[in-house]
């Protein structure tokens, strides 16, 4: 790794790569996650699945399966009446198990209890259900075709809150939320262009694939639910619940252990409702663990279609923009409203662009339901608008980074009206991958390369709380709201409080993720965790400190001396007094504690929105074997601009793991749908990166202490993901002069374009040989 | 039916269903959630065990054919406390994010070292092809493989940061 540092000093271990908290846990076998929690008279539950992607359940025979020996309960939607079955945060239109419709094949039908998981499995095979199929779409182009059938026939609920404060346009009865984007004169732009670059680009839908699959377990007890999850935003998942069963916040625990990846997947709600409501009915605590191919039917990424054109002046600076995006949601909304939003923001890059019209839609099809995946928008629309800018730098016979250093913004610079600055210094993030890519050298021939860019407006809505608490002997109890999901937060966290309260590190202890225990936070996404919850850290630990050195003032200096705070406590006429001291003296004895607050809001330095961008810079080298259409990637280069690394080893670590993800992602990850079936909804068809797939990498990690966190530090782990395809398709255009506008680039794709390549280079009147015509 | 083999050092007489996985057998009666099970297909190795020393798939090896063998999981890795290399090799190398994969990571690596002790970075990479992780980009495990095998680079944890730090140890260049 390349580390460049020119922030501010902080205090130790601010800056340390000090080892993984949860290290020895992970690699002992230690770690519990919830698909290890088991409880007392736990039961085990299965669920029964649509096979059409479309249909009206006519009917449910239950009553074999209720009669199968050792079925505790069989559950639909007929036996909730007392639930309130739909939810949704942005729009509610997600029964949690179907109610007389199914809308997508995988969907819930019919939840079978049981004393063990295989007896549970046995009886699903005895529910008889009657259906009436109808006409599906699986196409967003055909869901707003006029006729399509229409797969939510009443619009769901708008939820007004968390951040999605748009009206939904429905121009078509399959848009599900519609959200534009657009400032300056557009038709000017496109008027005054001398050129014009204009194309349609497609990302593939993909499956994040979080090793663990959705794991829940729910336990009632005196008319309160506990609920363990494997969800992102424990918080989230609790308001839910606590709207579907009608009960207070206070009512409903939701704890979170360790989570088995996430990505974005195990954001928000997903089998928490469902696995409750078959508690309620079993009479017992419930487990659900999900299948690898059932988590598939669960959530996975949002396909789009962007038909994008850009317009430049002569000098190569950026005039215009106009997009029109098409977002394949599926059958439920789950968060693609707030991913067409991302889209819209995102697809200008970190660009100084005088005109932007943008309109993303995010579209029902009859297929298993898109919700957050890392990256939020931000790869499917800079796949687009990252290939274009290497199109009009071919058509304006310009350097492709010469282009992108014309029209970068500049620190500070707004990339619209009331967006915050760009919290980063892109030009020099770009001559960072330029280095390390040895652009100004000459590539091997067959050799092409690319640098790509990409701005994220990332940290989502600034609502966190956090408590520090100082106890009689001087150590520290931080409570959080964010969730361990592996990117390190508990080793992160710890570290700003440490640095803070200036403790050893091993004297901070993090709780985290039980709703009933620590204090509220809104998500564990965007990029957010380190930079937000990182300042309401900071802020607790000065209220913390604030208190102790009042109480010291009262309790040891009330006689007039003087009180001056020093880093790790306080000087009593010169006398230093450790923050333990201070607890025990004024509480009068050996215990008691302080408790300090730290609330973070919409206002001060978080008042701006977003509270900070996230840049992405990824340069590749490829090549292509001419004969079997194989992409060669020859060197990946990272470059996280991150403001301040709190821990520089976990910052590489999240880029790598971004870049590579977005590298499986661009090459050979998509799920694929045929006649209303996913065709490859398991792992041995769906084949994700493995250790012998990895490029050679270079990765560099630069602090500039720009952002609006905790010594300048702002969020990382997804900007690395987002230019990933884009870089690919540029670095393979100029290696072998073939222009990939559709992701993944498999070989075939590759092989087909190779030949079409060709065949247009070919003089007129010279033959086509055979071999040449198959797959043109 | 029953089944009597040694897990872990330990010898162990159980009752089990004979559909029961080895996986099932370590999780669900002794207890040992270290093992994970992820696509349950054989696919992504994160319920690796070793049986008399070999890498298995916990989730599709039938618990019977470990009658009289030798079963070993992550939780038989460390002795007396003490981490094993390739599990220090881990902590230093952050050669993991979510731990999902790292108990089948750390078995899959165990079998590799002993049966080649001086790896070369290749052998690494293709003793790791049966096993998936999500999180790290594998560029790391890799690392912690051949730093147990005595040839990486040890790298030091809590490294301060500062200046133009090239001369730090090379995490994932090569």
């Amino acid at each position: 790794m390349r580390h460049i540092v020119t922030r501010e000093a902080a205090p130790a271990p601010i800056g340390q790569a000090v080892p993984r908290r949860d290290g020895v846990a992970k690699v002992t076998g230690a770690a519990t996650y919830a698909t290890d929690v088991s409880l007392p008279g736990l039961a085990h539950a299965k669920i029964l699945r649509s096979p059409y992607p479309h249909a009206r359940i006519v009917s449910i025979d239950t009553s074999a399966a209720r009669a199968h020996p050792g079925v505790i309960a069989v559950v639909t939607a007929d036996d909730l009446g007392d639930v309130e079955l739909i939810y949704g945060h942005a729009v509610a239109d997600h029964p949690l198990i179907a109610v007389h419709k199914v809308r997508f094949a995988g969907e819930p039908i019919v939840g079978v209890v049981a004393e063990d998981a295989a007896t549970a499995q046995e009886a699903l095979a005895l529910v008889a259900i009657d259906y009436e199929p109808l006409p599906f779409v699986t196409d967003v182009e055909l869901a707003l075709a006029p006729g399509a059938p229409v797969i939510h026939e009443r619009p769901g609920e708008q939820r007004a809150h968390r951040g999605f404060t748009e009206d939904i346009e429905r121009t078509a009865p399959n848009i599900c939320s519609t959200s534009h984007q657009h400032w300056g004169d557009i038709d000017a732009a496109f008027r005054d262009a001398a050129i014009v670059v204009d194309g349609e680009y497609r990302y593939p839908i993909c499956y994040a694939y979080a090793m663990e699959p959705y794991t829940a377990v729910a336990s009632w007890s005196e008319g309160a639910l506990t609920v363990w999850t494997s969800a992102q935003h424990p918080y989230m998942v609790r308001d839910d619940l606590a709207h579907c069963f009608r009960l207070p916040l206070s009512a409903v625990r939701v704890i979170v252990p360790y989570v088995g990846g996430g990505y974005g997947s195990k954001s928000y709600t997903k089998i928490e409702p469902l696995t409750a409501a078959l508690a309620l009915r079993a009479g017992r605590p419930v487990r659900l663990a999900l299948s690898v191919d059932e988590a598939i039917l669960t959530t996975r990424g949002d396909g789009a279609r962007v038909r994008i054109a850009s317009a430049f002046d002569a000098e190569g600076h950026l005039l215009g923009r106009r997009a029109t995006i098409l977002l394949d949601t599926g059958g439920y909304a789950e968060n693609s409203p707030l991913v067409a939003r991302k889209a819209a923001n995102r697809i200008g890059g970190p660009y100084r662009i005088p005109a932007l019209d943008v309109t993303c839609s995010a579209v029902y099809t009859n297929t298993a339901p898109a919700s957050s995946f890392r990256g939020f928008g931000a790869p499917q629309v800079t796949f687009a608008g990252e290939s274009q800018m290497d199109e009009a730098a071919e058509r304006l016979g310009l350097d492709p980074l010469e282009l992108r250093r014309r029209n970068v913004l500049a620190p500070g610079e707004r990339p619209w009206g009331k967006a915050r600055g760009i919290d980063a210094d892109v030009r020099a993030d770009l001559a960072l991958a330029a280095e390390e890519l040895g652009w100004d050298d000459a590539p091997t021939a067959g050799h092409g390369r690319a640098i790509c860019v990409s701005a994220s407006d990332a940290g989502s809505e600034p609502v966190t709380t956090a408590l520090v608490r100082v106890h009689s002997d001087g150590s520290v109890t931080v409570t959080a709201g964010s969730t361990e999901i592996g990117q390190g937060s508990s080793t992160v966290l710890a570290q700003i409080a440490a640095g803070e309260m200036a403790v050893p590190l091993d004297r901070v202890h993090l709780m985290q993720s039980d709703t009933a225990a620590v204090s509220y936070d809104r998500s564990t996404g965007a990029s957010r965790t380190t930079t937000l919850m990182g300042l309401a850290i900071q802020r607790a630990a000065r209220d913390a400190r604030d208190q102790l050195v009042a109480w010291a003032r009262e309790a040891i200096a009330a006689d007039g001396q003087t009180v001056e705070e020093v880093r790790d406590g306080v000087l009593v006429d010169g006398q230093h007094r450790d923050w333990g001291e201070l607890v025990r003296a004024w509480f009068g004895g050996e215990s008691g504690e302080v408790v300090g607050r730290g609330y973070l809001r919409q206002a001060g330095p978080t008042k701006e929105m977003p509270p900070f961008w996230e840049i992405g810079c990824i340069g590749i080298e490829a090549s292509v074997d001419e004969e079997t259409g194989q992409i060669q990637v020859g060197r990946l280069v990272t470059v996280g601009d991150v403001g301040c690394a709190i821990n520089p080893q976990l910052v590489e670590s999240q880029d790598v793991g971004a870049a590579i993800m977005g590298f499986g992602m661009a090459m050979r990850e998509e799920l694929v749908y045929e006649d209303g079936n996913l065709m490859n909804g398991n792992l041995v068809d769906y084949r994700v990166p493995r250790a012998g797939d990895i490029p050679p990498l270079r990765t560099v990690v630069v602090e500039r202490g720009d952002g609006v966190g905790a010594y300048g530090a702002k969020g990382g782990g997804e900007g690395s993901l987002n230019p990933v395809a884009a870089a690919i398709a540029n670095a393979v255009y100029r290696a072998a002069g073939i222009r990939l506008r559709a992701a993944p680039f498999t070989p075939e794709r590759v092989w087909t374009a190779l030949q079409a390549r060709d065949r247009d280079r070919r003089p007129a009147g010279e033959p086509v040989r055979e071999s040449e015509r198959v797959g043109g | 039916m029953e089944l009597r083999v040694d897990v872990n050092g330990t010898p162990r007489t159980l009752r089990i269903e004979p559909r029961e996985t080895i996986a099932d057998v370590v999780r669900d009666r002794l207890g040992l959630t270290g093992t994970k099970i992820s696509c349950d297909a054989q696919v992504c190795g994160a319920c690796t065990v070793l049986v008399d020393g070999l890498a298995v798939s916990g989730c599709t090896f039938l618990a019977a054919d470990a009658e009289g063998r030798r079963v070993q999981t992550v939780e038989g890795l460390a002795s007396d406390g003490v981490l094993s290399p390739l599990q220090q090799a881990f902590i230093d190398h952050a050669a993991f994010q979510c731990g999902f994969c790292t108990s089948g990571m750390l078995m899959a690596g165990t079998a590799l070292l002993t049966e080649n002790p001086a790896p070369t970075r290749d052998d690494v990479v293709g003793g790791l092809e049966g096993n998936l992780c999500r999180c790290t980009g594998y560029a790391p495990i890799v690392e912690a493989v051949l730093q147990a095998a005595g040839q990486g680079t040890r790298r030091t944890a809590a490294a301060p940061a500062g200046g133009d730090g090239r001369g730090q140890p090379a995490g994932v260049d090569r």
